[in-house]
């Protein structure tokens, strides 16, 4: 039984292991080593494309994490005094939000922006007060975010949801009969118990939206995602440098899994 | 009262407006798109026929083996997923027993794109088949090919498998196991009769929610299977990004949801059935 865990988690983690070691292979072969070399990294790193798909990727994921963080709980705060109708709607949606695969998101996104744009361009070319021409709507950032924050903010409500289902409501009560101001409550009371499974979310959204391809695929337009750039580039062949951008992609994902589960550990030890 | 209201709706505004602008719209879009014809230069043209879902057939093959490979790469999952739970579970020493599901679930939370590009490298023609080769064994093809997307599916999938029984498993009443020894059944008979059914609930969940991702999966068959083995995610992206056939793609689309659809519902039957079943389950 214990060698055949061993074993099952030799699978999982070979591969990555394997992608990390090669990304430090002085050689080009892909099937020996032939010494240690960061040359890789510094390629990819002095790539302007792979640059510019990184600083893509990190706003997108800074913008549609915070966004999904602050909006998702807040609806996870008003979601814990709403019951009825609206409450079965709100769960509904987030069951949509989470189980509708990311393949028809993107491809709803693209279509529905798309032929929104094709309708508002004229119309706003035709009301444009000034002479240089009016800003044409097209995808990128906008869509990005938007599409990301969708998942990011149902993930969101969901973690901080859990972490309110474990919080003490009464001091919340106490909070309230010593004449606290609802903000305050939520300062001094509230916040400071959510505040690890808040930040466990905003964590595993910037993860999400920094690791998807398949909504970028659709909806990044002009722009490029890293991952999106990595697809193109295997598509061109399997190259070292990809090995790089690969293990810094799994590094930072890695680091933010850790934190997110440190957090949510200590939380609960403290909570 | 009032007031309270008033804030409550204020919170939940802006959530409910990206979810209706950014979800509900946009899949309406789709549904209706579906029913359109399309446009001479691609793109979409307002219409009301039934032609573009009576023309499926024409991407039968990607139907057929994402009906297949999806089906086959959730019980390759569940096989060698509920084993590792039941060590998990059943056999881990607690000490060890929080990193250890931990290392589970961290793969998942990785790019499964650098994780499926781990695979193109291994089993190219460079790493597993040149070493299967050194052994004697001959030189076989192993990328692009229905084995390669299977292990891919295992590879990306297994975690979302194992935690899912792992609960099962875990909240399961050890004195059940007990009294069934003590009743004189085998290891054996104690299995198959109390721990089995009872972590059924668990193995429902899991099977569920690997077999919906699979339904959509894209980036799998595209670098496993290389353009041999398709999914239906395969069929979408060529007709939304290359041939631009949007009122047929939206058709695809809509039975793709379909699909799923039916698949929860047997699962939400399933699961009424075994009383007790629970699927609150969260992945981290």
């Amino acid at each position: 039984m214990r060698i055949y865990a061993f074993a099952v988690y030799l699978f999982l983690y070979i591969p990555i292991g394997v992608i990390a070691l090669f990304s430090f292979n002085a050689g080009r072969h892909a099937s020996q080593f032939q010494g240690f070399s960061v040359q890789w990294y510094g390629k990819a790193l002095s790539n302007p494309f792979v640059v510019d798909a990184f600083k893509t990727s990190l706003t997108v994921a800074l913008s549609s994490a915070v966004l999904a963080t602050l909006f998702g709980t807040m609806a996870a705060m008003a979601l814990q005094s709403v019951k009825g109708r609206l409450r079965i709607a709100f769960d509904a949606l987030i069951y949509i939000a989470v189980m509708v695969p990311g393949i028809v998101i993107g491809i709803a996104t693209l279509i529905a922006l798309v032929t929104l744009f094709d309708w508002l361009n004229p119309v706003l070319a035709a009301v444009w007060p000034l002479a240089d021409g009016a800003p044409k709507l097209s995808l990128g950032y906008g869509s990005l975010i938007a599409a990301h924050g969708l998942f990011s903010m149902a993930l969101v409500i969901i973690i901080v949801r859990a972490r309110m289902a474990g919080m003490d409501r009464s001091l919340v009560e106490a909070s309230a009969d010593l004449g606290a101001t609802p903000w305050g409550t939520f300062r001094q009371v509230t916040l400071p118990q959510i505040f690890p499974g808040i930040l466990a979310g905003f964590l595993l959204a910037f993860t999400f939206s920094f690791d998807d391809f398949i909504i970028a695929f659709f909806v990044a337009g002009s722009q490029t995602t890293l991952p999106v750039y990595v697809f193109s580039s295997i598509r061109r062949g399997v190259t070292p440098e990809i090995n790089a951008i690969g293990t810094m992609v799994l590094a930072v994902s890695l680091l933010l899994l850790v934190t997110a589960q440190a957090i949510l550990q200590r939380g609960r030890q403290a909570g | 009262m009032q007031r309270q209201d008033l804030r409550t709706w204020l919170l939940l505004v802006p959530a409910g407006a990206w979810f209706l602008c950014m979800l509900i719209l946009p899949l309406i879009v789709v549904f209706v798109f579906a029913f359109g014809e399309r446009g001479a230069a691609g793109g979409y043209v307002p219409a009301f026929t039934f032609e573009n879902f009576a023309n499926l057939g024409a991407r039968w093959t990607a139907f057929k083996n994402t009906l297949i490979l999806a089906p086959l790469g959730t019980l390759a999952c569940l096989l060698i997923a509920y084993p590792l739970a039941y060590f998990l579970a059943l056999r881990a020493s607690a000490r060890w027993r929080t990193l250890l599901l931990i290392l589970v679930i961290v793969p998942f939370w990785t790019s499964i794109l650098i994780r499926s590009y781990a695979w193109i490298y291994l089993l190219g023609g460079q790493g597993i088949p040149s070493l299967l080769n050194a052994l004697g064994f001959g030189n076989p093809r192993l990328i692009n090919t229905p084995f390669a997307v299977l292990i891919g599916i295992v590879y990306g999938y297994l975690p979302l498998m194992v935690f899912p029984i792992y609960v099962a498993l875990e909240r399961l009443d050890k004195r059940l196991l007990e009294a069934s020894s003590d009743l004189g059944s085998p290891p054996w008979r104690s299995f198959l009769q109390v721990t089995l059914p009872l972590s059924m609930p668990g193995v429902a969940t899991g099977s569920m929610l690997v077999f919906i991702l699979l339904m959509g999966e894209f980036l799998i068959p595209a670098m496993l299977g290389g353009g041999k083995v398709f999914f239906i995610g395969n069929a979408l992206v060529d007709l939304f990004l290359q041939s631009r056939n949007w009122p047929f793609g939206a058709a695809v689309a809509v039975a793709l949801v379909v699909v799923m659809l039916v698949t929860v519902a047997a699962y939400l039957r399933f699961t009424r059935r075994w009383a007790g079943g629970r699927d609150d389950v969260s992945l981290m």
